[in-house]
């Protein structure tokens, strides 16, 4: 067993943390800046923090993952950092040379208490940022939120900072996406378009952290949000938001700044999670939706039919981030599974818990923010134990110590190919989950049928 | 592999150095040298170990990295809590492959877990320690380990958080469990290096010496700066026990902490990452006499010597000769496989970018198999792992690295033994045994060869570009910059997740790896047939 020291009976914590179920914001927020096109993330703080998190998405999505920090040292810790946040934007404009760099904090500099605000007005006002060129910033403190807060942070910036209100209203349509795959954020974009609506998304990951191999190194690669289109997305005339946690900070922001009318949306995982998405893009684009989608969702519910005895009365355990688990949640109870736990390190709120279990039942136990982690899952799988689990890659450990099946969904996937490419929202990502979820299953039926009960015919 | 003539490092340091400001530019090219080894083996002299330019894309880490991940982390029943914001002790978390094999399946084994104070708002305003012994509280409910080492974050320092003092308390209140804090914050000095000392110095006051019963057996050592990636601690194992030395203890990889605590029962400790632990082997000699010197166990010529130096020192003449039974058993086999290899591998370029002590010791096994290494560096290492504890004594120590305590060790007086007479010594010394000696990289290294301390993104781009290299040698986060340019890439932190690499078993494994990295056709797939040749030549025409 390698959690052997994991008990079944279940002590209260208040203090200690175990195998946690989130990470820290900046690297959230170090991802949702790699969403805009020819972007340098800068990290303020200690380098450490910067070598982290780019190991961390680059583990994740096996592609490079390039930014920068001011490399604190015990001086800046006392001085503060304004200096090496000064320098930094020198050299990395006469260096890389993006056209945006994005600023975040790390609990170093945000115990310091440096303003960064004030330190890029000074970085303009002693030129050093060049004509045409932008730097953005967002806090994010570690002792606060998770990486999903920081994603959202990060992206809520990029209206502060970017998004302005013109003269008119566009017929477009702006899509904030969420912490999701690069292959969500295109599949979201196919959909949009397949529908006929502008759309305008941001970030937008797709082609940047999966980028393909060309046999020469591009730091800035041509996917990612263009500055004018966020700047545009304050024309818009309606913003869809998808998943609560990550993305309704700036849609409401986009509102409130630009008075762009907001919906916020679960994530459009699922049969039904995406029927609410192309719903409300229908409606508000006042468009018909095209027999190619209707298509695709026949698709998907065809499976669902057709397979569902393999569903029926599953049990499964659910561990990750909130605007996942929300629609994965209503998934699987659509194909009749019984979710018996939910838990996300992220502080996900009361109305995270009340959404799980108007999906699930009020059966379903919740657990969310400091001290829900993969230790408290794993005690609840021994205590009533699933037949299938979700989770990133280290929730293989538990699966693999109460040998139960399991699909891999979130941040970080260390260990696996396949999230960065195929997507699991829209009616393909539907199916894309139905036919791992069956892989899973029916891999494991095999595995233990007794032989003469070994199926041909499944 | 390169076609033409090599470009002059000097050429190459120039290209690398036009990009900067003027500023940068003066500081880079102290840290950037073309190599001359003189006649006594003296090198020029390398600006190392000072802070990296900010805003650069660097490699390094940070103290808390060096500290918990590097040192402490492989060892698996110290319980480890990370006494911070969440971030830190989940990065750490498994990341680094140590690996471990307790004894039996029901032997402690902490590794799998991540254990953090998840330090919130109000901790940080109103102070962490008191979740801070809750935690420890907690963890020893669940856990009932021997021995918890905390580990700060960068905001425990700032708040001004004693975890010193909280593991005293908590260690009065839990006498059977010995508690120690460490001050890794991340902020302190200028990269992975200054976690490295932090660890070396709590491990030498806290742990060694607390036990007084070692293992038994005739020819005791412990090896410092081995770490088990990818299982090279289980291969030096297989070596030692073979040949009949007694491992009492390994810092750190597959290590227990009472083979930690008692430590200073052996009569050698033989040093393999001279950066991250020489001085954890000065303190031990000072304090309890034991001599250390340097080993390599990363290329199989490397590890027979080693064997043998070892083997000397303890002067046993069976000893002596099952050491070179073993050596002409195994080199049999590694023979044949590096025969096999030089011949698809010899002449082609490599580049090692890693660590402070393994841009090194890999070179070892290229030379191997025929390769040449045409520019290294390190990635947190100090002037004297490049150019020889020699210069140790003119290192200057800026204010960066000041603030990283140095203990004063003296003779114990009680559990201090001389294990080699001055004549003994000499002997020793006679024989090429060299105590307390590292010569370090670069006199080892070609003539006209680059060596790059602190390389950083940019630098790599040019240095491809020139030398166009076989393989670059370096970690995760430059791993897919370069196989994105058509240059393979091999990891020497985690090994790309194979391994084992040291010892004979190993030298075969990275061998065989470096063939199929070197001698790969997959890149050949990076063109389509229609980037090849554009030209559109059909003879079908659609539009007749």
């Amino acid at each position: 067993m390698l959690l052997r020291h994991t008990t079944e009976k279940i002590e209260e914590r208040s203090a200690l943390t175990i195998n946690p179920a989130k990470t820290c914001q900046p690297v959230g927020a170090m991802y949702a800046a790699l969403g805009i096109h020819s972007c340098l993330p800068h990290s303020h703080g200690s380098q450490g923090c910067c070598s982290y998190h780019r190991s961390a998405l680059t583990r994740h999505f096996k592609d490079p993952i390039m930014a920068t920090t001011s490399s604190f040292t015990e001086g800046a810790s006392v001085f503060g950092g304004q200096a090496n946040l000064l320098e930094s934007i020198n050299n990395i404009f006469s260096i890389y040379n993006p056209d945006v760099i994005a600023v975040h904090t790390t609990c170093l500099s945000e115990v310091i208490g440096d303003d960064l605000k004030q330190i890029i007005a000074k970085a303009v006002t002693e030129g050093k940022i060049p004509t045409g060129k932008r730097v953005i910033h967002t806090n994010t403190p570690s002792f606060k939120g998770s990486h999903v807060t920081g994603f959202s942070n990060m992206t809520t910036s990029m209206v502060q900072y970017f998004s302005e209100k013109g003269k008119e209203r566009k017929k477009q349509v702006n899509i904030i996406p969420g912490f999701v795959e690069p292959s969500d954020m295109a599949e979201v974009k196919r959909l949009v378009a397949e529908m006929g609506v502008k759309g305008i998304m941001f970030p937008d990951t797709a082609g940047v952290t999966n980028s393909p191999m060309t046999g020469k190194f591009n730091m800035f690669p041509d996917g990612g949000a263009l500055v004018s289109d966020i700047v545009s997305a304050g024309d818009s005339f309606l913003t869809l938001a998808l998943g609560r946690t990550a993305s309704m900070s700036a849609a409401k922001l986009l509102d409130t700044k630009c008075k762009v009318p907001c919906e916020i949306l679960d994530l459009p995982i699922g049969v039904r999670g995406t029927d609410a998405f192309i719903n409300s893009l229908r409606m508000a684009a006042g468009v018909n939706v095209p027999e190619s989608i209707t298509f695709e969702r026949g698709q998907a519910v065809d499976v669902i039919t057709d397979m569902h005895q393999y569903f029926y009365g599953k049990k499964v355990g659910l561990v990750g981030d909130p605007d996942q688990l929300v629609s994965l949640t209503q998934f699987l109870t659509d194909l009749d599974m019984k979710v018996l736990y939910v838990v996300t390190g992220t502080p996900a709120g009361p109305k995270f818990e009340r959404k799980i279990k108007e999906f699930a039942g009020e059966n379903t136990i919740v657990k969310y923010g400091p001290g829900a982690d993969l230790f408290a899952f794993h005690q609840l799988i021994k205590n009533d134990k699933p037949d299938l689990i979700f989770g990133n890659t280290y929730a293989k450990y538990i699966a693999r110590d109460e040998d139960i099946p399991m699909l891999r969904i979130g941040f970080p996937i260390y260990d696996r190919v396949g999230h960065q490419y195929f997507p699991i929202v829209g009616y393909r990502g539907a199916l894309r989950l139905l036919e791992r979820m069956l892989n899973a299953i029916l891999d494991r039926q095999d595995r233990d049928a007794p032989e003469e009960r070994f199926e041909l015919v499944m | 592999m390169f076609e033409g003539k090599i470009p002059e490092a000097v050429e190459v340091k120039e290209a690398i150095l036009k990009k900067y400001p003027a500023k940068l530019a003066r500081k880079r090219s102290k840290q950037i040298l073309v190599n001359k080894v003189d006649e006594n083996g003296v090198v020029p002299e390398i600006m190392a170990n000072t802070r990296t330019t900010p805003g650069i894309l660097t490699m390094r880490g940070c103290a808390y990295a060096g500290c918990k991940g590097v040192v402490l982390g492989p060892t698996r029943d110290i319980l480890q809590i990370t006494h911070g914001p969440i971030g830190c002790g989940f990065y750490s978390w498994l990341t680094r492959r140590n690996q471990t094999r307790p004894k039996t399946p029901g032997d402690t084994n902490y590794m799998p877990y991540a254990l953090s104070t998840d330090m919130q708002e109000d901790e940080i305003i109103f102070g962490g320690e008191k979740k801070l012994k809750k935690a420890i509280e907690e963890a020893i409910a669940i856990f009932h380990p021997k021995a918890i080492g905390i580990f700060s974050t960068c905001p425990v320092g700032l708040i001004g958080d004693d975890v010193h003092a909280v593991a005293r308390e908590m260690e009065l209140k839990y006498p059977d469990v010995n508690i120690f804090g460490f001050s890794c914050e991340g902020y302190k000095g200028v990269s992975q290096s200054a976690g490295h000392h932090i660890a070396n110095n709590k491990v030498f006051t806290d742990v060694v010496g607390q036990l007084e019963k070692g293992k038994e057996g005739k020819f005791r050592l412990n090896i410092l700066g081995e770490y088990n990636i990818g299982g090279d601690a289980f291969e030096i194992e297989r070596i030692m026990d073979a040949t009949g030395f007694t491992l009492h203890s390994t810092f750190s990889g597959n290590s227990e902490y009472d083979e930690f605590a008692s430590a200073q029962m052996v009569d050698l400790n033989v040093v393999m990452c001279h950066r991250s632990i020489n001085y954890l082997a000065e303190m031990m000699e000072t304090k309890y006499g034991i001599p250390w010197f340097k080993v390599n166990f990363v290329g199989a010529e490397a590890t027979a010597k080693s064997l043998r130096k070892m083997a000397a020192y303890f002067g046993d003449k069976d000893l002596i000769e099952r050491v070179e039974n073993f050596i002409v058993e195994e080199m049999k086999e590694v023979e044949k496989v590096r025969l096999e290899i030089e011949g698809k591998c010899k002449g082609k370029l490599a580049m090692l970018f890693v660590g402070g002590s393994r841009a090194h010791h890999y070179q070892e096994l290229f030379r191997e198999i025929g390769m040449e290494t045409i520019s290294a560096g390190y990635e947190f290492a100090h002037r004297d792992d490049y150019e020889g504890r020699r210069v140790k004594g003119s290192i200057t120590v800026d204010a960066d690295t000041r603030n990283i305590e140095e203990i004063t060790v003296e003779k114990d007086p009680v559990n201090y033994r001389e294990r080699k007479t001055a004549e003994e010594r000499a002997m020793l010394k006679k024989q090429g045994i060299e105590l307390s000696e590292y010569h370090g990289m670069m006199s080892e290294m070609k003539d006209n060869t680059l060596i790059i301390d602190d390389l950083n993104h940019y630098e790599a781009e040019v240095l491809i570009e020139k030398y166009k290299p076989d393989v670059f040698c370096a970690g995760i986060k430059e791993k897919y910059v370069m196989q994105k340019s058509g240059i393979p890439l091999k990891q020497l932190h985690s090994y790309d997740y194979s391994g084992p690499y040291a010892g004979f078993k190993g030298a075969m494994n990275f061998y065989r790896e470096i063939d199929r990295l070197v001698n790969t056709k997959v890149f050949s797939l990076t063109k389509a047939p229609w980037q090849e040749s554009p030209e559109l030549a059909g003879s079908y025409v659609w539009n007749e």
